[in-house]
């Protein structure tokens, strides 16, 4: 295999990349030192607990957060290299309340294509894509269920045609059987479209179904980064075996 | 009016004071700095006045306006609304505000171009777009706070800046600009603005007086308009890095 063939195989590489919050005169790492590759067309699950800082790895990609240290590379080029309004548009991220603009589902449908100036040809099939009747676009987005949102919040990301898809938690606030319906959504999106997709969940279950590979995330570190199947049968780290007995949490004991 | 007929009104602040201290609000030394300060700079400005009039010198107006121009900016400033280098954008808004209501005023003969008619019709015009720039930072502030996560939607989605903070600036500029709608739909309703007042007992004619005043309504009108959209189209770059991310800080 070629280097070249080798570089646009990978979507997302971070190389010991990190970043820092400033609180006054202190200054706290957040994640520090992540090194690792998110192949293409994979599906990359993020675990770990929270405030390790898996969110703030997610805005690295997407330059919605400048990385203090190292690089962020989507598919090869340096996020601050990239026209950040392309790389928005190449790297979607979806966030875990599903932020509605004011206005309806149609006008949240049509965002990407209004900022962009491109013509959607039909927004009643790609709300019917997204499991939605099109009975619904007129309604205000606000009173949609939490579950209608996510799907709304998916539609919108897909009219940029992005080949990277960013999962912010999407389903955690959902009941389960919602969250079920929003994960499927994703699969299907995954197959029909061939996205990579870095996929931040606390749902251990969620995880293993969906996974490729697995990454354990635990105060601001990349713990073990493994094929799923043996991130959850045959950690290597004793942080992972503790994580996954549910030993862990909020960055404690570590 | 004597100075001691004068005296006699600080008969209603010993009520207030007597007042407050019987209430227990413990605003009666605020209550006396005020009456002082009131005095003194209305004072002041009083001579000034009397001196920058009787030399009819366009200097003088000028370092009369600047002042204006200068306070205002300060009270704007001091704050602390959570938008870098606020001040020079405010600065530059009023000066705008100010050159464009004088050329209109003088320009069109509306008012001659005398300081006894610029000084006062420059502190009315200063002093409404203060308060207007006021509005619309204080309203600006809070709706980005609560609507970050709208901006950062549409940035994610690829927006420009401009595209993220549009609905929210076109909210602010609204809000800032009702106040001073409301208050002209009212005027002369409710209670007879100060100047028209001033005038009428100053023994004018009172239809005189509603002409002067009318062209203040008018003015304010433009002024809300032109403040609000001046300084938030100067403020909104502001509030961005130059990777396109929302760099504002809470206060």
């Amino acid at each position: 295999m070629s280097i070249e063939k080798l570089k646009t195989d990978i979507a997302i590489q971070f190389k010991q990349a990190g970043k820092c919050y400033v609180n006054g005169s202190e200054k706290q790492m957040v994640l520090q030192n992540i090194t690792g590759d998110v192949p293409a067309g994979a599906v990359v699950t993020l675990v770990g607990p929270s405030g390790s800082g898996k969110s703030t790895l997610l805005s690295l990609c997407n330059l919605l957060l400048t990385p203090d240290e190292g690089e962020v590379r989507i598919e090869g080029k340096e996020v601050r290299e990239w026209d950040v309004n392309k790389l928005r548009q190449h790297a979607a991220l979806a966030f875990q309340t599903a932020p509605m603009i004011p206005g309806t589902v149609h006008d949240n449908l049509m965002l990407a294509a209004r900022l962009h100036d491109i013509s959607l040809q039909s927004p009643e099939e790609l709300i019917q894509y997204v499991g939605l009747s099109k009975n619904i676009l007129p309604r205000s987005a606000e009173e949609l269920s939490g579950g209608q949102k996510q799907r709304v919040a998916l539609a919108r990301t897909l009219v940029n045609q992005s080949s990277i898809l960013m999962l912010d938690e999407m389903t955690s606030a959902l009941d389960p059987s919602a969250a079920k319906e929003i994960e499927e959504l994703i699969i299907k999106i995954h197959k029909d479209e061939q996205k990579t997709i870095l996929w931040v969940t606390h749902d251990l279950e969620q995880a293993r179904r969906v996974g490729d590979y697995t990454w354990l995330l635990a105060n601001g570190r990349l713990i073990e980064k493994a094929e799923t199947h043996s991130f959850f049968h045959y950690p290597e780290k004793e942080l992972t075996r503790r994580f996954l007995q549910g030993e862990l949490a909020g960055g404690k004991d570590l | 009016m004597s100075l001691f007929t004068l005296s006699l009104a600080l008969v209603f602040v010993g009520l207030a004071i007597l007042l407050s201290s019987g209430l227990k609000l413990g605003l009666e030394k605020d209550m006396v700095i005020a009456v002082v300060r009131s005095a003194v700079q209305l004072l002041v400005i009083g001579y000034v006045l009397t001196f920058v009039f009787s030399s009819n010198s366009p200097f003088f107006t000028i370092v009369m306006v600047v002042l204006m121009i200068a306070v205002a900016a300060q009270n704007i400033v001091k704050r602390k609304y959570g938008f870098p280098k606020l001040g020079w954008r405010v600065v530059v808004t009023l000066f705008a505000i100010e050159a464009v209501s004088m050329l209109f005023l003088i320009g069109l003969n509306i008012i001659p171009p005398a300081p006894r008619y610029i000084i006062p019709f420059s502190g009315m015009i200063i002093g409404s777009s203060m308060i207007i720039a006021s509005l619309l930072l204080n309203r600006l502030n809070a709706e980005i706070i609560s609507r970050k996560a709208e901006i950062n939607v549409v940035l994610s989605l690829g927006g420009t800046p401009k595209q993220a903070v549009h609905m929210i600036l076109k909210d602010a500029v609204r809000a800032s600009m009702i106040p001073s709608i409301d208050s002209a739909k009212t005027i002369g309703l409710v209670q007879l603005p100060g100047m028209m007042t001033g005038q009428i007992i100053a023994g004018a004619d009172p239809v005189q007086a509603v002409r002067f005043q009318l062209i203040i309504v008018f003015s304010s009108l433009a002024t809300a308009a032109l403040t609000s959209i001046i300084l938030g189209s100067l403020i909104y770059p502001a509030l961005f890095n130059k990777h396109q991310q929302l760099s504002f800080k809470e206060y």
